[in-house]
C-alpha cells in the first residue's frame, strides 16, 4: 500500500476509515524523527500535505475567534495577521525547533504528539483553545484540556483527524517565554503563557507536568489582585510567580532538574504577568 | 521490506522514478541514495543540524523529515540545481572567498538556507541573518566567516562595494 | 625586483580552499557519499547495558530475513581480536563481557539500510547485568573489582617539583568538573570497503585522522599483512579528535570480506555518539600558595581523569594535563598526582585540546582566586606571572618556544570592549533569545580571562614524523602525501609552500592515501609543523636538483641560482629564467620525511623533556547573564593567539572562531550526561551545539614571533583557540553574578539555584 495523498478532508477521513490504524503524517517533523530512530515502522501513511481544509485559517470577526487549521506550519504564525490576533502564539511559534522546522511543523502535529514540551500547548491551554475533529461525515470539537489526557496521549480516536484549532482573539495582553539552554533551536526546559482574557488571567505551563498544566490558585490570586488597568505591581506579580512554582509538577529529567523548572516557571510567570505592563 | 512503493518526484525540474522503495524512506535517503543527489547531507536525521535542507515547493525543510513518498506532486529543489549552467552562485562564490568552507558539511544545506533568506528579504539585518541561518549547525568554523559571505552577497547585490 | 606581479597563492596569503567549489556545489564526496556496484550496507548491534556478562547470542531470527548477507562476531575475527592506540584492549566485538553502552557485539551486512536495522532488531542476545563502576575514585580506590584484566587504572603520574613544603600568604583552593564533551563533527562516521579478488586483502576508503595507524590495527585484527590493507582518505566531514581511534574501520574490513561484495558502513548521529571517544570529563582540585602580591610560589594538585571501558589515548591525555598544570606562568615549586582510570562510562580519548583543556579550567580558576586574595585584577595577576621563553616548566623542561605571554595579555586588554546593551534591546541580543525570556533590566555583564599554554605535537619519545614527495614535472607540482584533510586546509597550505619554495603557481595535491609513509595523525596541532615541514622539505630537495639541471644547462654554479616569484636567477649574474620554461621535459621527484626533535618519557616524578614545543592565546570573555533564570548570551570573544607566523591567514581565523565556539559550547551547553554507565542524551535534540545565535563576535590578533624550531616559523593553531576561552567565559559569568562556579559546563541551575 503506497502512502495515501487524500487532497480533501472528506478524502482523508474516509481513507481513515478505510485503512483503521493508519499513520497521519502532516509536517513530519516528529513521525519522521521517530521512523529514522527506529522507534517506528509505518505500514500505512496518509499525508495530508495537500489536505486544503487542514492548511487555511480564517478570522470570525463576530464570534471574535480565529480558527487555524491543524497544518498551518508555524512559520505563518509568526508574523503577519495571524500574529496580531493572538501574539503569544507567534511567541510560541517563533520558538519552535529552526526556520526549516517551522517551514513544516504544526499545530496539528503539537497536538498529535501531545508532549508537555510542545511549544504551542501552553497557548492553546491558556487561551481554552477548541480542538475540531473530523472523521467520516461527523466533527467533534474538544476542549483542549480534555483532548490532552496525559504525558504524549490524547482524546483523538483512531478514525479522527485534528481538523485545527479555534483560539480567541487576543482582547487583553498575552504573552508566551521559553526557556532553553540555547539561543535558538532548542526543546523547552520550561515554558508559560500568560494571557488577560475577557478580564480573566490564564496562565498555563509546558515542560513541568506530564501535560500541558494551568495554574488555578494562581489565576484566582491574580484576578483578585489584578489593578483596575490591569497592572500588577511587583509584590502581586512575585507572589502569582510563587504560586505558579507550587502549581507545576515537574520531573528531573536529562534536559533539566525538576528544582530548576519549578523555580524557571516561577520566574517566566512573574515576568509575564508584567511584560509589556509601564511599571 | 514489507511494502515497496513506487512513485516519481520532480527534483530541480526533473521527474524521477522512484521504485521498490521502503515506505519510511525520508526524502534525504532517497536523493542521496536513489536519484544521485548527494548534495544534501545527512549529520542528525532528526532537523537539528540543517545539513540536509531543500526547497519543496519552495519551502526550506529539512529533507530527513519529509517522507518521500509524500513529497510527489512537489517541486523539489536541492543543491544541484543551483548550478544548472555550471557557474557558480554568488552565495557560493562568496562562501569560498570569505572563508566560508572548512570541513564542508554544513555547506550546502547553509549554501540553501542562505539563497532562501535572500530571495525573501533583500536587505536582512544582522540579526534577521543569524535567526534565519540558526537551523543550521557548523561545527568547524564557529559561524563567522558564514556571516561574512552573507554580508558579501548582500553588498554586492546592493551594489555596494564589499 | 620593483614588478609587482599579480598576487599569488604563496605562504602568508589567504590562499583559497582547493575544495571550496566542489564543496559549496554538494558534489565533495565525503565518504559517506560513496558508492560502488553491488554494494552492501553494513551495520552494528551494540550492547544496551553499561555492564554484563553476554550469556548467549541467537542469531537464527536474522539469519531469515531477506537481503540479509552475514552476520559477524568476535569468533569471526581472524586477527588479533583487540585495537587500541597505545595499548590494544578494545575488543572489535565483545566476547564474554561488554563494559560500555554501546560497545560493538555483532555486525551485519545486507541490501538496505532498514534490512540491516531489522536484522540487529532479530538478533537476540541474553545479558545477566553487572555491576557498574561509574564513579573515577572507586577505580583509583581499588574497593571494587577490577572490570578488566588490565585493571581498573590506567595511568598515574606524579610530578614533584622544588621545595614541596614552600607556601606563602596567600593559599586559595578550588575542586574543578569538567564535563564530557563530544566532538560531535557533522559528517558521522563512514567507510566503504572492497574486498580483493584473492579475499586476501582489502581496500577501505575512509574517514580518518591517521590513515597509517588505522592500517597498522586493521591489518592486526584482520590478520593481513599491512600492505593487504589499503586506505584511502574519503571526504572527512570534521574531526577534532573522532576520528584518531577506529570505529567501524575493521568491522566495515571483515564484512567486505566476508562477503566478497562491497560494504559501505555510516552511523547516524546516535550511534556516532557510541562509536567515537569523548573528551575526559575530569576532576581537578588545586591549590595554589602565592605572596601577597600574587606571584605564585607552590602549585599543588589532584586530577582524575574518567577514560571510560577502555584507554584509547588516556595516558597521554593524563600526561597533557598533569604537565600543564602550571599553566602559562611560572612557577618553581609544585607537587601533582594525575589519574588516569578504567570506568564503565564511555570510552574517552583525543579531543581538541587533548587535556589541557581540564587543567587550564582549573588553573585559570584558581588565578583569579589568586587575584581577588591579592586585591589585583584578574589582568594583572596573569602579567606579574606570566611566563616567557626560557622559563622552566614543572618538569624541569625549558620553554624554548618562543613564549609571547605578556603579550598576548596586553594585546587582547588592548581590545576595545563592546558597548553596553542599550536600554532597548532585541530579544534576540539577550539571554534566552528568542524564547523572550528576559527584558534589559533583568541582565547583568560580566568579563573574564582565560590564557593558557598547549604543547604541540607528540611527546613522551615518540618518534613523530611526516612523509611528503614532491614532483615538479614540466612546470607543474604534484604532491603526494597521507596527511588527512580533516577540514583544516592542508590541501590549501600544502600548495602554498611549493609555490613559495619552487615558483611554480600550478600545484595539485593526489590521492590521499597509504601509498606513501605515514604523515602522522592530523591531530596535537602538529599538521602545519610536521607534514608542512615535509612537504616543504621534499620541495627544497626538488629546488636544490633543479638548481643542479638548470646550472648545467646554462653553465652556472647552482649556488648562485635562487627563486624570484616564478623564475629562476642568478643573483650575481644576469639569467632570468622562468621556473616553468626551465622544467619542460623534466622531471624531478623526491620524498623527505619530518622528524621533530626527539622528546623524553618523564620519570617518577615527573620530570623530563616530555614535549616539543608550545603555542599560547589569551581569551577575554564578555557576557550577558539573566541571574534569575541562569541563562548567558556570550557577546564577545577578544583574543591575541601566538602563531609564529601566518601562513594563511584566513584558515587561522577560520581556526580561531571555530575553536572558540567550541570552547563556548563547553562552557554552557555541550556536554554527555551519562548516569549509572547510561548516555542519557546520544542526539542532536539533546546535546546542544551552538547555533548562530550563539556566536559571540570574536575579535582576533595574532602575534606573530617565528619559532625557530618550526620548519616554517608557524606553530599549530588548531587546539589554542578552544582551550581558554571555556575558562574565560565562565570567568565572565563568575564576574557577572558574583558566585563561583567551579563546573563546566554551567547549566542555568548552577547560576541561579
Amino acid at each position: 500500500m503506497p502512502v495515501l495523498l487524500p487532497t480533501s478532508l472528506s478524502e482523508a477521513t474516509q481513507m481513515l476509515s478505510d485503512t483503521p490504524g493508519a499513520t497521519l503524517l502532516a509536517g513530519g517533523t516528529d513521525l519522521m524523527v521517530e521512523v529514522n530512530f527506529n522507534h517506528r515502522k509505518p505500514n500505512d501513511v496518509i499525508a495530508l500535505r495537500h489536505v486544503p481544509e487542514l492548511s487555511q485559517w480564517s478570522l470570525n470577526k463576530v464570534a471574535g475567534t480565529v480558527f487555524i487549521g491543524s497544518a498551518v506550519p508555524y512559520k505563518h504564525m509568526e508574523s503577519g495577521e495571524l500574529a496580531q490576533l493572538v501574539p503569544a502564539l507567534a511567541q510560541a511559534a517563533r520558538t519552535v525547533g529552526s526556520p526549516q522546522i517551522r517551514a513544516a511543523g504544526s499545530i496539528g502535529g503539537n497536538l498529535g504528539t501531545c508532549s508537555p514540551a510542545g511549544d504551542s500547548l501552553p497557548v492553546l491551554s491558556a487561551l481554552d483553545a477548541i480542538v475540531h475533529l473530523a472523521s467520516v461525515n461527523t466533527t467533534r470539537d474538544v476542549p483542549v484540556s480534555d483532548f490532552m489526557v496525559g504525558p504524549k496521549r490524547n482524546s483523538r480516536e483512531q478514525n479522527e483527524i485534528i481538523l485545527g484549532v479555534t483560539l480567541p482573539i487576543r482582547n487583553g495582553r498575552q504573552g508566551y517565554a521559553k526557556v532553553g539552554v540555547r539561543n535558538a533551536m532548542v526543546i523547552s526546559v520550561a515554558s508559560a503563557c500568560f494571557a488577560l482574557q475577557d478580564g480573566s488571567p490564564r496562565i498555563a505551563l509546558g515542560s513541568v507536568g506530564p501535560t500541558v498544566l494551568r495554574c488555578p490558585h494562581a489565576e484566582q490570586f491574580l484576578s483578585q489582585n489584578l489593578a483596575a488597568d490591569g497592572s500588577v505591581s511587583d509584590d502581586v506579580a512575585k507572589e502569582f510567580g510563587r504560586l505558579v512554582s507550587q502549581e507545576s509538577k515537574p520531573i528531573d529529567d536529562h534536559r533539566s532538574t525538576a528544582v530548576y523548572r519549578r523555580h524557571a516557571v516561577g520566574v517566566l510567570a512573574q515576568r509575564l504577568v508584567q511584560r509589556g505592563v509601564q511599571s | 521490506m514489507s511494502s515497496a512503493e513506487f512513485y516519481s518526484l520532480t527534483v530541480n525540474g526533473v521527474e524521477h522514478q522512484v521504485a521498490d522503495a521502503w515506505i519510511g524512506e525520508s526524502l534525504l535517503y532517497v536523493l542521496r541514495e536513489r536519484l544521485g543527489l548527494p548534495g544534501a547531507k545527512g549529520a542528525c536525521e532528526q532537523g537539528e543540524c540543517g545539513s540536509c535542507t531543500v526547497f519543496v515547493n519552495g519551502e526550506s525543510v529539512c529533507s530527513c523529515l519529509v517522507m518521500a513518498a509524500s513529497a510527489v506532486n512537489c517541486e523539489i529543489a536541492t543543491v544541484e540545481g543551483l548550478n544548472s549552467d555550471g557557474t557558480l552562485t554568488d552565495v557560493q562564490e562568496a562562501f569560498i572567498t570569505e572563508g566560508a568552507v572548512q570541513c564542508g558539511f554544513c555547506t550546502p544545506g547553509l549554501v540553501m538556507a542562505v539563497h532562501h533568506l535572500l530571495d525573501q528579504n533583500h536587505s536582512p539585518s544582522e540579526l534577521e541573518v543569524k535567526e534565519a541561518l540558526s537551523g543550521n549547525i557548523c561545527r568547524c568554523t564557529g559561524y563567522g566567516r558564514i556571516f561574512a559571505a552573507v554580508d558579501a552577497v548582500i553588498a554586492s547585490r546592493n551594489g555596494v562595494e564589499s | 625586483m620593483t614588478i609587482t606581479k599579480t598576487r599569488r597563492d604563496v605562504l602568508g596569503n589567504s590562499a583559497l580552499r582547493p575544495d571550496g567549489a566542489a564543496k559549496v556545489r554538494g558534489d565533495f564526496s565525503f565518504t559517506s557519499d560513496l558508492n560502488a556496484e553491488n554494494m552492501l550496507w553494513g551495520a552494528t548491534l551494540r550492547s544496551p547495558h553499561a555492564h554484563a556478562r553476554i550469556i548467549s547470542i541467537d542469531y537464527s531470527e536474522a539469519w531469515k530475513i531477506t537481503g540479509v548477507e552475514t552476520i559477524i562476531t568476535a569468533d569471526d575475527v581472524p586477527g588479533l581480536p583487540t585495537y587500541g592506540l597505545i595499548s590494544q584492549d578494545q575488543p572489535v566485538f565483545a566476547r564474554d563481557i561488554v563494559r560500555y553502552m554501546g560497545e560493538p557485539i555483532a555486525a551485519v551486512a545486507a541490501d538496505h539500510p532498514e534490512t540491516c536495522r531489522r536484522a540487529l532488531a532479530a538478533i537476540k542476545v541474553e545479558y545477566e547485568l553487572l555491576p557498574v563502576l561509574s564513579e573515577p575514585e572507586d577505580a583509583i580506590s581499588g574497593t571494587v573489582p577490577a572490570i578488566h584484566p588490565d585493571g581498573n587504572l590506567i595511568r598515574h603520574q606524579r610530578i614533584v617539583a622544588g621545595d614541596v613544603s614552600a607556601t606563602g600568604p596567600i593559599v586559595v583552593e578550588g575542586t574543578y568538573d569538567i564535563g564530557m564533551q563530544d566532538q560531535a563533527f557533522l559528517g558521522t562516521e563512514a567507510a566503504l570497503g572492497f574486498p580483493d579478488h584473492d579475499g586476501h586483502g582489502v581496500e577501505v576508503h575512509v574517514a580518518t585522522q591517521w590513515l597509517h595507524e588505522d592500517q597498522k590495527q586493521m591489518a592486526a585484527c584482520l590478520g593481513l599483512p599491512e600492505n593487504r590493507v589499503r586506505l584511502v582518505l574519503g571526504g572527512v566531514g570534521g574531526a577534532f579528535g573522532a576520528r584518531e581511534d577506529i570505529s567501524l574501520q575493521v568491522h566495515t574490513a571483515l564484512l567486505a570480506l566476508r562477503t566478497k561484495r562491497p560494504v559501505k558502513m555510516q552511523y547516524g548521529r546516535e550511534e556516532s555518539f557510541f562509536g567515537h571517544v569523548h573528551r575526559h570529563p575530569a576532576k581537578v582540585w588545586m591549590r595554589h600558595h602565592a605572596d601577597q602580591n600574587g606571584k605564585l610560589i607552590k602549585i599543588e594538585a589532584r586530577f582524575v581523569f574518567d577514560g571510560g571501558a577502555y584507554a584509547s589515548t588516556s595516558s597521554a591525555v593524563l600526561i597533557n594535563g598533569v604537565t600543564h598544570t602550571q599553566g602559562p606562568y611560572v612557577c618553581h615549586n609544585a607537587i601533582v598526582d594525575g589519574y588516569a582510570v578504567r570506568t564503565n562510562n564511555p570510552p574517552c580519548g583525543a579531543m581538541r585540546g587533548f587535556g589541557v583543556v581540564q587543567a587550564c579550567f582549573a588553573h585559570e580558576g584558581q588565578m583569579d582566586k589568586i587575584a581577588a586574595a591579592a586585591g589585583i585584577d584578574p589582568v594583572t595577576v596573569r602579567l606579574i606571572n606570566a611566563m616567557k621563553t626560557g622559563d622552566t616548566l614543572i618538569t624541569g623542561q625549558t620553554v624554548e618556544s618562543v613564549a609571547p605571554v605578556e603579550r598576548l595579555i596586553r594585546e587582547t586588554n588592548e581590545i576595545p570592549l563592546p558597548a553596553p546593551l542599550p536600554d532597548v534591546v532585541d530579544e534576540l541580543h539577550l539571554p534566552g533569545g528568542s524564547g523572550i525570556t528576559s527584558e534589559r533590566k533583568h541582565i547583568r555583564r560580566g568579563i573574564g580571562w582565560g590564557v593558557s599554554i598547549k604543547n604541540i605535537m607528540y611527546s613522551e619519545g615518540f618518534d613523530d614524523y611526516s612523509t611528503a614527495r614532491c614532483t615538479l614535472k614540466d612546470g607543474a607540482v604534484t604532491l603526494k602525501f597521507a596527511t588527512s584533510e580533516v577540514g583544516q586546509g592542508f590541501v590549501t597550505l600544502a600548495p602554498q609552500i611549493a609555490r613559495s619554495v619552487l615558483g611554480v603557481d600550478d600545484v595539485v595535491c593526489d590521492t590521499i592515501d597509504t601509498n606513501i609513509g605515514s604523515a602522522g595523525s592530523t591531530s596535537a596541532s602538529r599538521q602545519t609543523w610536521m607534514s608542512g615541514g615535509a612537504v616543504d622539505g621534499a620541495c627544497r630537495l626538488v629546488r636544490e636538483r633543479l638548481f643542479e639541471h638548470v646550472g648545467a644547462k646554462y653553465g652556472v654554479d647552482p649556488i648562485r641560482l635562487i627563486i624570484d616569484d616564478t623564475d629562476i636567477v642568478d643573483t650575481v649574474g644576469t639569467l632570468r629564467v622562468s621556473v616553468h620554461e626551465a622544467t619542460q621535459g623534466v622531471t624531478i621527484s623526491e620524498e623527505f620525511e619530518h622528524h621533530h626533535r626527539p622528546t623524553e618519557d618523564l620519570d617518577e616524578n615527573g620530570q623530563g623533556n616530555c614535549h616539543v614545543a608550545f603555542a599560547f592565546v589569551a581569551h577575554r570573555a564578555v557576557v550577558d547573564v539573566d541571574p534569575e533564570l541562569g541563562l548567558v548570551k556570550v557577546v564577545q570573544i577578544a583574543t591575541t593567539q601566538d602563531v609564529g607566523k601566518a601562513l594563511n591567514p584566513l584558515s587561522v581565523l577560520g581556526q580561531i572562531e571555530g575553536g572558540i565556539a567550541q570552547g563556548l559550547g563547553l562552557a554552557v551547553m555541550e556536554e554527555i550526561i551519562v548516569e549509572n554507565g547510561r548516555v542519557r542524551n546520544p542526539s542532536f535534540t539533546d546535546y546542544l551545539l551552538p547555533t548562530a545565535l550563539d556566536a559571540p563576535v570574536v575579535v582576533a590578533r595574532l602575534v606573530e614571533e617565528p619559532d625557530p624550531q618550526a620548519p616554517l616559523g608557524a606553530k599549530g593553531v588548531g587546539e589554542p583557540p578552544c582551550i581558554s576561552v571555556t575558562p574565560a567565559i565562565v570567568a565572565a559569568i563568575r564576574d557577572a553574578i558574583g558566585k563561583d562556579i567551579p563546573r563546566c559546563p554551567v547549566r542555568p541551575q548552577d547560576i541561579c539555584l
